[in-house]
């Protein structure tokens, strides 16, 4: 329904994108990251994103691991979508597929993945893999969305029969060896987890990786609405069902000063509002006609949440799943032999 | 103060020992049934609930095997999410340190003590499975006896990472430059049971899961196991040794016995007996009664093949052998197929009885200091988890051999183990 585009999306990892913001408390303060994410939920966001990285940002604390923090809060949250930051580069693809496959179980069909491709030499150093780079890099992202595509569809929906009769606990047939083979590495399968409930968890990227037409949510970053609007239509053209901007956000225009007295924000990467939440919806009324959703980044947490909390009005969120309040349906397993 | 019983729970999650063809068994992959399991044990007052790990779907004769409960989540993401409904039950994930990158796992567990509040313990297993390791990236890569090698320098690794000091180490077996991780301090587990597992568990484990439950063995294993942690400058209270151990009660001796009888029918069922011999005969047995007489056919050349799961070293060779032994005792004692299956499967101890009786026999196991307690493997679900907390927890307590309430908020803290 056209009421609840665009669809609303809250990085909450860290204190704010303001750098003057700090870093994120304690930190193993999970307490406060529920705090946030439940305010986020009753506000009538779509879902939240969790950045993360093997290593801490320049002089900050080392980070809980984005899926960890997700799937705690799971168990706190009953609507919103939650979608943590795993990199292909540096983890084992299997492991990967079956951490989020998981954390779909766990949030009974709420859970995105945002596709990491951390490649310094400084992250690969933490595994002790070989560094890779442009079309290597690009090769091995399509890889391991590829395999974790394929692993999520390995169990068949109904393929834990329970069978009496001929003792089977499952037919044999409906759960598949995937054989994938990449460029650098090759999985057999099957998934040691069930098919995740929304059989597919939803995808999403930056457009910039390479890997548009296997995603379901391209994140746009730019800094002009022209941009963004060329961007989105040339993520459209590669396959991606829908489209979200990223956006810097900072309401209540006099506090820009005193922060960037602290540390300048310096020039933007992404879409970026500082002002009153009413010229916020403005904004984001334009948007809904270039693009499906819009990410927000607050400025401060702690500040700016509360205030979208209020400002924006209180949003519908359809579910139960997060495929269903973005309007992407449940996809057919690609291993499900008809009849 | 007396000694005291600590009790988990691992919850395999797969496997032939759950009788999923009970009326009340829980759909077990669902969320639901992994936070009712996880707060009934804190009801219970339970040290720690233990998630299993199989990297790989087992099969049989190159197709998935059917007849066992198969599929399970990631035991770190499962257990965050209980993190978040429970309050002090300790959450230990089994990890492999042959398919993991030691930085990575590290970081991974060190949130899980974080999200948990001092919750987190690891289970550290090995493997040297080339089957298994056809899902990663680097396949079968560890020779058998590096496996314990490599697994010493990963747990040093992780120490060092959780305590807050950068790790630089590169050698044949390990390659890691990475910061700190959140300050954690999980809880070690180890099976610890062959020479080389006793080893690294006297090294550097806080607590063992062994197979060792028979008093007998029980107290020869606890002695050789002090006097290893002796030879590594530990104290005998920094190692607590929880046997794995089935539980099957009953209102009456009979009527306990009934339960155990029928459990074990139901986990031999025919199609399973024979399933086991294919393994080992390497051939189609289907046409086999399960009830007659052991195969007439030759079994097919070659050792056994790896994919129903992790095969002990000693199993891997003699099979001719082993068959031949199993067509004489078949003979001598007249057993059909599925009796003979029973009879060499190898079966977790089970205490079978009233909750009276084993809380009796349980309190001389840990008054002798033989155990410190005991990690259950339930065989029902949610069955065995209910009975014990409900009939057996409050025998224990009344011999004041188990806690009324928990004292500390940390794992560490449950099991009395060294700050």
């Amino acid at each position: 329904m056209s009421v609840t585009r665009p669809h609303l999306a809250l990085e909450v990892d860290g204190a704010g994108a303001h750098p003057a913001a700090g870093h994120a408390g304690p930190a193993g303060d999970i307490a406060a990251l529920t705090a946030r994410v439940t305010t986020a939920e009753a506000a009538g966001f779509a879902l939240v994103t969790i950045a993360d990285a093997a290593l801490p940002p320049p002089g900050g604390p080392a980070r809980v691991e984005a899926g960890v923090r997700a799937s705690f809060l799971s168990r706190r949250t009953q609507r919103i979508g939650l979608a943590p930051t795993l990199h292909v580069t540096v983890t084992e693809p299997f492991h990967l597929a079956t951490q989020l496959a998981s954390l779909d179980h766990a949030s009974l069909g709420r859970a995105g993945w945002v596709v990491g491709a951390d490649h310094s030499a400084a992250v690969y150093a933490t595994v002790g893999l070989p560094r890779l780079d442009g079309a290597a890099l690009r090769q091995e992202l399509a890889d391991g969305i590829d395999v974790a595509r394929q692993l999520w569809d390995s169990w068949e929906d109904d393929a834990i029969i329970r069978d009496r009769v001929t003792s089977r606990f499952l037919d044999a047939d409906r759960v598949h060896h995937v054989n994938f083979t990449g460029e650098r590495f090759s999985v057999v399968g099957p998934l040691i987890t069930p098919r995740p409930p929304q059989g597919q968890l939803v995808v999403l990227g930056a457009d910039t990786l390479g890997v548009t037409g296997r995603l379901d949510v391209a994140l746009v970053a730019a800094p002009t609405v022209d941009e963004v609007a060329d961007r989105a239509r040339q993520a459209r053209t590669d396959g991606a069902p829908l489209v979200f901007a990223d956006l810097d956000v900072l309401l209540g225009a006099d506090r820009l000063a005193a922060l960037d007295a602290v540390a300048p924000w310096g020039p933007a990467q992404r879409l970026r509002h500082t002002g009153s939440a009413e010229d916020l919806r403005d904004l984001l009324e334009r948007l809904a006609g270039l693009v499906d959703g819009v990410r927000l980044h607050p400025a401060e947490l702690h500040v700016d949440l509360p205030r979208l909390a209020t400002g924006l009005g209180r949003r519908p969120v359809t579910g139960p799943t997060l495929r269903d309040t973005l309007g992407l349906h449940r996809p057919a397993n690609r291993f499900a032999t008809a009849g | 103060m007396s000694p005291r019983l600590h009790l988990g729970v691992f919850f395999t999650g797969v496997g032939p020992q759950l009788v999923w063809t009970d009326p009340a068994f829980s759909t077990h992959t669902h969320i639901d049934t992994f936070v009712a399991t996880a707060q009934t044990l804190e009801r219970g007052l339970f040290d720690a609930f233990f998630l299993g790990e199989g990297l790989r779907v087992r099969e049989n004769r190159g197709r998935v095997h059917d007849l066992d409960v198969a599929g399970r989540p990631d035991a770190i993401t499962q257990l965050a999410a209980l993190a978040a409904v429970t309050e002090r039950i300790g959450l230990v994930a089994t990890q492999n340190t042959t398919y993991n990158f030691p930085a990575d796992l590290a970081r991974r567990l060190a949130s899980l003590d974080a999200v948990s509040g001092g919750r987190a313990g690891w289970n550290i297993v090995t493997t040297d499975n080339a089957w298994t390791g056809e899902n990663f990236r680097r396949g079968g890569w560890l020779p058998h006896e590096r496996r314990y090698e490599r697994a010493g320098a990963f747990v040093e690794t992780a120490k060092a990472l959780w305590g807050g000091t950068a790790v630089d180490r590169h050698d044949d077996l390990i390659s890691v430059t990475a910061p700190p991780t959140v300050p954690a301090r999980p809880v070690l587990f180890q099976a610890g049971d062959s020479a080389g597992g006793r080893d690294l568990a006297a090294r550097h484990a806080d607590v063992v899961f062994s197979a060792n439950t028979d008093y007998d063995k029980a107290v020869a294993y606890a002695a050789d196991l002090r006097r290893r942690l002796a030879g590594y400058g530990r104290s005998a209270d920094s190692l607590r040794i929880l046997p794995g151990a089935a539980v099957v009660l009953g209102d009456t001796p009979a009527q306990a016995a009934e339960k155990a009888a029928w459990i074990q029918r139901e986990q031999v069922t025919g199609p399973r007996a024979l399933a086991f011999l294919e393994q080992y005969w390497g051939k189609d047995l289907s046409g086999y009664d399960p009830d007659g007489p052991l195969p007439d056919i030759e079994p097919a050349e070659g050792e056994l093949d790896p994919s129903r799961g992790t095969i002990a070293i000693e199993h891997r060779t003699g099979k001719a052998e082993r068959i031949a032994g199993w067509r004489a005792l078949a003979a001598e004692r007249k057993l059909s197929i599925r009796d003979l299956v029973v009879e060499v499967t190898p079966q977790h101890s089970t205490f079978v009885g009233t909750p009276g009786q084993i809380a009796d026999e349980w309190t001389r196991y840990v008054r002798d200091r033989a155990v410190d307690g005991f990690n259950i493997l339930p065989q029902l679900l949610p069955g065995t988890i209910e009975d014990i907390v409900d009939k057996l927890v409050p025998e224990l307590q009344d011999r004041g051999v188990y806690r009324t309430a928990y004292e500390g908020t940390t794992l560490r803290d449950h099991l009395d183990l060294p700050a």
